[in-house]
């Protein structure tokens, strides 16, 4: 059960609208030093423009390196966005409901944040690869490869942030009516102007819930299909043997719920030290999420496991020797044992403990340890199966990253961090709609002079 | 049955690893300059290369040299993979790389398995007294995309064209380079090719790479025929 903090409708609007309309000290601070890293990486990218992806450490064989990494690992942490608001939505979970702004927010971020690693940044001539996503070339019959998973990768990404940036604005609309009634002149009229006339009558209400329950029913196959198309960028390849497996596609889903749940649970933390809405988000919230993280990371693991399994089953020279590269040969051994104890070891037994997950430094602690392993788990998939492609062993490679890479991951980062604050500025993270729809249903009512819950949930 | 398909054997038994055939090819398809710098950074072009493994234990050790180059698969994997379609089949069996249409994406090159497909990290450059050295016949490759074997493509057109053209013109650069035969090029489909000739009379040697993954290369191997073995006799 959860603690039940009664506020009325108006506090609710005033602490929640807290971040919009007074500027902490830190906020400047903080924007203008991502804004910075963001620059930093923007400038790498420029000259990478200029001089060509030589820049890079890429080389014969490892032609994907921290770029295809990065974004992978990006679209992982894009799932964040369906598995809250989404499926929780639609499986009634009560304690979503402070927590799904942030996570469609999150996602519509990281999506871009994906877009800004995605191959189409790092192919060799950026300027003709409009070719490939708006093939304008019909006049002469050169039409896309709808084979190349190239094809289905942008295709897939495009709709997810299609999807989830129209679910933000759907569920947007009755907070912007609020901040458009609590502003005056230019700005009361931009927030009217995207608050679509918004009066709150019983026929918008309907609309906008029907609204958000048709996206989130319809987003749910791009659940599935967004990182199991990604995941085919490398399993349908033959070359690399060590991806070419079938389980790619399930692993990288479970995956990017396990990096993306953990995300949000990081987000939850940050906001409450931020803004102070511990009254909003309670350790009961942080309690459900490292619940939910348990099943999830433990899903996870037994489809590392598994894929392991298939590998070593297989017996295939190449394969054995990714696998040989991967745990005994510095320094991937390090990053290996890294990555197994802060994706799993770490993380799952301490969330075992109800004083961990009811804690806001612990949660904190142990979801960024899960991203850092998610990250150099993606690494260690992607640039060992490229070092160690086929028996040829004359071909065999290596990678290390150039200083053009590490700051263009870096820039990613940035972004989504600045875009969070910005976001936080003008748009209340916390639905403030949501919240009161919360109040209401745990309200009491008399049937006679039996008083009874309104909504029985949770 | 189209008229052409051209293909390639090789005989490891006569290889002697000498990368004449690296050089010729180097000059004739206008390849950059392989500097120490650039090898260092693994990012060489050479279009044919020679692999070199060793085997046994010292002090019995040999060396084996393995010619690759672009197999020319009939399942090529770089071909499904490009999203702009910039690397295709064409009816003489040929896998052909479209420069112009190439946005290097580098996907051909992690989908082939026996990596020989090359991406121009750096814009080419070469000293100025080799500029007029250049093939007129070979586009100069921008940094920025893929590249591969062509077979000589620019040679096997210009035996077309001409009737007086000899076997010794259709021939890639680094087969008429090659000091001891060991590279045979032609037309698999015709059988009085010397190429068919060859590869009939070595069938019991022959294999293709990394055959399993069922690519269906073009380019025929023949294996080196150990001493002492019943094979010694049968083969010269």
């Amino acid at each position: 059960m959860q603690e039940h903090h009664h506020r009325t409708d108006k506090q609710i609007n005033t602490d929640l609208l807290s971040s919009i309309f007074s500027t902490p000290k830190w906020w400047p601070i903080a924007t203008l030093a991502c804004l910075i890293v963001y620059l930093t990486g923007m400038t790498a990218f420029a000259y990478m423009l200029n001089k060509g992806v030589g820049v890079t450490g890429l080389n014969r064989p490892v032609f994907w390196g921290f770029y295809m990494v990065n974004f992978v690992f990006w679209i992982g942490i894009s799932h964040a966005g369906i598995m809250i608001s989404a499926i929780l939505r639609l499986t009634q979970a009560e304690w979503r409901r402070p927590i799904t702004r942030a996570a469609e927010v999150l996602t519509v971020f990281s999506l871009i944040a994906a877009l800004q690693a995605a191959p189409l940044v790092h192919v060799g001539r950026p300027w003709r690869a409009d070719l490939w996503v708006f093939p304008y070339d019909f006049s002469r019959g050169i039409w896309i490869n709808v084979k190349s998973p190239f094809i289905w990768d942008p295709s897939a990404v495009m709709t997810y942030l299609t999807a989830s940036s129209l679910f933000v604005f759907v569920c947007l609309i009755p907070d912007l009516a609020i901040i458009r009634d609590r502003t005056k002149g230019i700005v009361s009229k931009i927030y009217g102007f995207l608050a679509l006339g918004w009066r709150g009558t019983p026929v918008q209400w309907k609309l906008q819930i029907v609204a958000g329950i048709l996206l989130s029913a319809l987003v749910l196959p791009v659940f599935v299909s967004v990182h199991s198309i990604v995941s085919w960028d490398f399993a349908a390849q033959i070359g690399p043997e060590a991806w070419h497996s079938t389980i790619f596609a399930p692993y990288f889903i479970i995956g990017a719920i396990h990096s993306g749940v953990s995300a949000v649970a990081t987000v939850m933390v940050v906001m409450v030290w931020l803004f102070k809405w511990d009254k909003y988000i309670t350790p009961d919230h942080l309690d459900a999420i490292g619940r939910l993280l348990i099943i999830v990371a433990t899903a996870w693991f037994f489809f590392f496991f598994l894929e392991w399994v298939y590998a070593l089953y297989t017996l295939e020279g190449p394969e054995l020797a990714m696998r040989e590269l991967q745990v005994f040969k510095m320094p991937w051994s390090a990053m290996f044992i890294i990555f197994v104890i802060t994706a799993y070891l770490f993380p799952v037994p301490m969330w075992l403990f109800k004083k961990v997950r009811r804690n806001f430094l612990w949660m904190f602690i142990t979801t960024i340890s899960v991203n850092i392993g998610m990250w150099l788990e993606r690494f260690l998939i992607i640039v060992p199966g490229l070092m160690r492609k086929q028996p040829l062993m004359f071909n065999w490679g290596s990678y290390t990253p150039s200083i053009v890479e590490i700051l263009m991951v870096a820039m990613t980062f940035a972004w989504v961090l600045m875009g969070m604050l910005l976001f936080a500025r003008v748009f209340p993270l916390i639905p403030l709609f949501d919240i009161k729809e919360g109040m209401v249903g745990r309200d009491e009512i008399k049937i006679g002079r039996a008083k009874v819950p309104a909504s029985i949930r949770e | 049955m189209p008229e052409n398909k051209w293909g390639m054997v090789i005989d490891l038994d006569k290889c002697t690893g000498c990368q004449s055939c690296v050089v010729a090819c180097q000059s004739e398809n206008n390849i950059p300059i392989n500097t120490e710098d650039i090898f260092n950074q693994r990012r060489a072009i050479e279009w044919i290369r020679i692999e070199r493994y060793w085997e046994g234990e010292f002090p019995n050790v040999r060396a084996r040299y393995v010619p690759v180059l672009c197999q020319h698969c009939d399942e090529a994997p770089c071909e499904p993979v490009c999203p702009v379609l910039a690397t295709y089949h064409n009816d003489q069996g040929l896998n052909v790389q479209v420069y112009n249409r190439c946005i290097g994406t580098r996907f051909c090159a992690n989908n082939c398995p026996y990596t020989v497909r090359f991406f121009n990290f750096w814009e080419p450059e070469w000293p100025e007294s080799f500029k007029n050295q250049l093939n007129p016949d070979v586009t100069v490759r921008s940094r920025g995309i893929m590249e591969k074997c062509t077979f000589c493509i620019q040679r096997i057109r210009r035996f077309s064209k001409n009737s007086e053209s000899t076997e010794r013109d259709l021939n890639p650069a680094c087969t008429n380079a090659c000091a001891t035969d060991a590279l045979v090029f032609g037309n698999l489909n015709d059988p009085e090719s010397k190429i068919s000739k060859v590869k009939s009379k070595g069938k019991k040697r022959s294999y293709k790479m990394l055959e399993e993954l069922g690519t269906e290369p073009n380019v025929i191997y023949l294996k080196k025929v150990e001493k002492g073995t019943k094979q010694e006799h049968n083969v010269h």
